[in-house]
């Protein structure tokens, strides 16, 4: 603008907004005229050709949902297939007297209010030819009983449509999840074009974490409809592409074998193969009939298995957190060696309890009165409390967290599927932080026991053993081992991947460890010395007790008394043949005392298994 | 004997709408258009009475609210003008944190005993806030004052297309824009504008649209690529307009919109059944009729005595213009799908409500004239 000092003017400005006002109108004008000018070609020049098109090809556009892939074990059992499943459908144009229909049917298969309802708002939205479901999932008595009694009522029909289906119920329900119906909030995290006309989505584990391999592609069907618009025929199809089947891991005999070990035992197995990161068995007990899922479970149902004391629903495998117990007690003695902290021939008197220097507390070995001079090999053998008491005074806190956290604990192990927790490996930082508290000497020697603070997953256990038996090296665990493709047979093959390589300082450590280990099994005196009875290949293992309530230093468990909820849990880690491992197993049996006596056992059996179908 | 009565008729109502301070003709046009609308959408609803019932209680409240507005005295509206517009961003802000999502988009604000878009505020709130912030200042508009202005306009559009909501975002920047335009902004500065804006554009192509957003506009240049979604709509909303011929296919009897080939049909897509149900001819009668409303608005700016009513009617009138220039770009191809109804005849609200309370400020800018003489 000009540097004269503006006068308002009245008059000029007025004439401004005026001037400016005619040229919108102009404006207007054109863009009217534009506008006009689209109509006319619409609705004149091109007339003919919309018209045709409206009249004679009245195209409506469906929908197919494609067929969702099937899950396989390794050696081809099917654990998720699809199955026809009998539904009631009625198409309202055709019935004379829906009140008087629906009031007839009851006499021949039950529906309830809820059905009822569900019924009358979709007949409110659908056009009136179009078939309505009543009734998901009839049971083959109720199919029989009204396809006998079909032909009183007009318009009702039984269609079979595909449902996922687990035909083994809860077998290996834990590794595989399930499916549900798709809900607003699936719908909002997929794009909705390519679940039109699909019905279920993976909720829960495998089944949501491969959910885009599994789902498939949608087919679309433009069918021509007559004026009233009911279908006439078909003019074109693209089928749909069945979604991509997954071959697991899993060796269903295997996991079978564990989830019948457990008995009425709460608890989990995970089995890996440590060359690959091949999760053999996954194991969480109890289990549930994921089919009760898939199309709607009812409150009742649903109620019992959420409120069940043993806790079905929960995943116990990748979402149980567990105090370690003694079976750290290897990693603790690597580390040990490795930070000079420890040697394999100096010994420590265990006189059944440890006091801190300048402190009076007892921390209390679970042996009375003790094991007297204990080297490394024998602490380990016999799991005595008080050598790794002095280790882990000698150590520190702030150098066995780290070394630890390079097998893998206090992280989660990124494993393909769902709801995976990441356990805890306790550490100053971690307690300045959480906690605002400082860290105390003592809490270090419960750390170095796998008591206190530190929680695994059974999941975590048994990668860290895996990583244990090669020398270091640890694999991102997984349950998929190769991606089938619908359409040309062909299968991709995945890839396993490295995700933590330890690399020890003096290399004859790893044999210190393995051989004390094996000790535990096959050794005079060895805490798992009971599952050695006729074994025909060497084990290596390590049992642990974790207390599930804290008892002070000072006092005595007496199991006898403690209630069963309260009792100990027991612990197994092993891998074998210890010279050339080829299985690595971690068993958790809740309130099941001793790692030796209840833990031990199942780990053989699955251990047995493998070795056995491999040779 | 018929005509002294028919006088006393007239000058009865004349006097009643003087004393509401209702201008006759603006409120004729917007009865007409509201009976059209009603018509349209018991058709395009499939004859839904209960859809009717909630519309024809909707636009009671806005012409309630339109009376309203329009009696309260101009200078007052002028005064309250930045506290609408301060109380209309910390609404959008309120959303932002504490926001209901739907469809995607977080527009929603639940007050308990209502639920509304904050946005719509802005509607109104932008361009009185703009046209009261420049009637204080001499024009054509300077240099700071454009500065000003481009900021209070940009700060609301800016949280809206981020919801994102990019239809209302750009309803409200054309509203602050036209105030400005009004003012006398110069041509040099509007075109280098336009000019950097096409520069820009490849930029916010990659940057700020979201990926629905390209789609949409992908669709447009090729809707048989995506036949399940968007491109679906603009396919069969042009089969239905197309096929409506020069006199259409009468009231309640278009095939693609009574089959349900057209989606959104009773809201954003409602011109696609008024282009099929009463061809050409009854489209250029509506657009006509769309006109005389737009031009009634200007000529009430244009006769008004003061700068502050003339840059907001004015601008409230060539916003109700691109609503219904987006809207029928949308239905009929020309423009991307962006969710922008057609104005007073889309079922839906709170767009009514708002549209009917900007009525009623271009009535109260009307009468405020006579008061000041």
């Amino acid at each position: 603008m000009s540097n004269r000092v503006h006068i308002k003017d009245d008059y000029l400005e007025f004439n401004l907004i005026r001037r400016r006002l005619v040229v919108s109108a102009v404006i207007i004008m054109m863009l009217i005229t534009m506008v006009l000018i689209r109509l006319y070609v619409l609705q004149i020049v091109d007339y003919e050709h919309f018209s045709t098109l409206s009249d004679s090809n009245r195209v409506r556009i469906k929908a197919i949902p494609p067929i969702r892939g099937l899950i396989y074990d390794r050696k081809g059992v099917v654990l998720a297939n699809n199955l026809p499943a009998y539904r009631l459908e009625i198409t309202p144009e055709q019935v004379d007297d829906i009140d008087d229909t629906l009031d007839r049917l009851k006499q021949y298969v039950y529906f309830s209010e809820n059905d009822l309802k569900r019924y009358q708002q979709s007949s409110r939205r659908r056009r009136p030819f179009e078939s309505i479901p009543l009734r998901l999932n009839l049971d083959d008595d109720e199919v029989a009983r009204l396809a006998v009694n079909l032909h009183k009522f007009k318009g009702v029909e039984i269609n079979a449509r595909l449902t996922r289906n687990y035909p083994l119920k809860g077998h290996a329900i834990h590794a595989l999840g399930y499916v549900g119906r798709i809900d607003e909030n699936d719908l909002s995290k997929v794009n909705a074009i390519d679940y039109a006309g699909t019905s279920h989505i993976g909720k829960l584990g495998l089944e949501k974490y491969y959910e885009s391999e599994l789902h498939g592609t949608v087919g679309v069907q433009k069918v021509e409809v007559n004026a009233k618009g009911r279908t006439l025929r078909v003019l074109d199809e693209t089928p749909p592409i069945s979604g991509n089947n997954l071959y697991l891991t899993i060796y269903s005999r295997l996991q079978k074998i564990a989830e019948d070990a457990f008995g009425d035992y709460n608890g989990s197995v995970v089995a890996i193969d440590p060359n690959n990161g091949e999760i053999l068995a996954l194991v969480s007990m109890p289990t549930f009939d994921p089919n009760l899922f898939v199309n709607g479970i009812s409150v009742n149902n649903y109620r019992t298995l959420r409120d069940s004391p043993r806790m079905p629903l929960l995943n116990r495998a990748l979402a149980g957190q567990y105090p370690p117990g003694s079976t750290t007690k290897p990693f603790f003695a690597l580390a040990g060696l490795e930070s000079n902290s420890i040697t394999t021939s100096k010994t420590r008197f265990c006189g059944g309890y440890y006091i801190l220097p300048k402190e009076t507390r007892k921390f209390r070995d679970w042996k009375k009165w003790g094991h007297g001079k204990m080297d490394m090999m024998a602490a380990i053998t016999q799991s005595c409390d008080v050598y790794f008491y002095d280790l882990a005074y000698k150590m520190g806190i702030d150098l066995m967290s780290p070394f630890l956290a390079q097998f893998g604990f206090g992280e989660k192990t990124g494993i393909d599927s769902t709801g995976e927790k990441s356990g805890l490996l306790p550490s100053r930082e971690w307690k300045l932080r959480t906690q605002n508290m400082p860290w105390f000497p003592g809490e270090t020697l419960n750390t170095s026991i796998g008591q206190g603070y530190f929680l695994v997953t059974p999941l975590q256990l048994a990668n860290s053993t895996a990583a244990m038996s090669q020398k270091g090296r640890r694999f991102r665990p997984h349950l998929v081992r190769a991606i089938g493709s619908s359409q040309d047979e062909g299968t991709r093959e995945l890839t396993p991947e490295v995700a933590g390589q330890y690399h020890v300082i003096k290399a004859q450590n790893w044999e210190h460890i393995r051989n004390s280990m094996i000790n535990v099994v096959h050794g005079a005196r060895g805490t798992a010395r009971g599952i050695n009875r006729g074994i025909t290949y060497t084990v290596a293992g390590k049992t642990g007790t974790a207390q599930v309530f804290g008892i002070a230093q000072d006092e005595e468990y007496d199991e006898e008394t403690v209630s069963e909820k309260l009792r100990d849990h027991a612990l197994f880690i092993s891998y074998a043949p210890a010279e050339d491992p080829r299985i690595a197993v971690a068993v958790i049996v809740e309130n099941g005392e001793h790692g030796s006596t209840v833990a031990a056992p199942i780990a053989r059996l699955i251990m047995d298994a493998w070795l056995q179908q491999e040779s | 004997m018929n005509q002294p009565l028919g006088d006393e008729n007239i000058s009865y109502t004349k006097r009643l709408l003087d004393a509401l301070h209702l201008d006759p003709v603006l409120l004729l046009l917007l009865g007409l258009l509201s009976i059209f609308g009603m018509m349209l959408l018991y058709s395009a609803s499939g004859s839904n009475v209960d859809l009717m019932i909630r519309q024809i209680t909707r636009l009671a409240i806005a012409l309630v609210l339109l009376i309203v507005v329009a009696n309260m005295p101009l200078r007052g509206l002028k005064k309250i003008s930045t506290w609408i517009y301060l109380l209309g961003l910390l609404l959008l802000l309120a959303v932002m944190f504490y926001g209901e999502v739907g469809k995607g988009a977080q527009r929603w604000l639940n007050l308990g005993f209502i639920r509304f878009q904050p946005s719509e505020i802005l509607k109104l709130a932008v361009p009185m806030m703009v046209a009261s912030y420049l009637a204080e200042r001499t024009l054509p508009i300077g240099w700071k004052a454009l500065i000003v202005s481009v900021i209070l306009v940009m700060i609301p559009v800016i949280m809206i297309a981020r919801q994102p909501d990019l239809g209302t975002a750009i309803l409200i920047g054309s509203a602050g824009f036209f105030v400005l335009f009004l003012a006398g902004i110069r041509w040099k500065i509007m075109f280098s504008l336009g000019f950097l804006f096409s520069l820009m554009a490849p930029l916010m192509w990659k940057f700020a649209l979201h990926d629905y957003q390209r789609a949409r506009i992908l669709t447009l240049l090729n809707p048989e690529s995506d036949p399940l979604g968007s491109g679906y709509h603009i396919i069969q909303s042009k089969i239905a307009i197309g096929s409506g011929g020069v006199y259409g296919k009468g009231w309640l009897n278009g095939t693609q919109s009574q089959l349900d080939f057209i989606p959104e049909r009773s809201t954003d897509f409602i011109f696609s059944v008024f282009g099929e149900e009463f061809g050409f001819f009854g489209s250029v009668l509506l657009i006509l009729l769309y006109l005389a409303i737009i031009y009634r608005g200007l000529y009430i700016a244009a006769r008004a005595t003061e700068n502050f009513g003339r840059l907001l009617a004015g601008a409230l009138s060539l916003t109700f213009f691109v609503y219904l220039f987006v809207n029928i770009g949308m239905v009929t191809g020309m423009l991307p799908v962006v969710g922008v109804p057609l104005p007073l005849i889309s079922y839906g609200g709170t767009s009514m409500v708002t549209l009917m309370m900007g009525f009623g400020l271009i009535m109260s800018i009307r009468s405020s004239k006579r008061f000041l003489g």
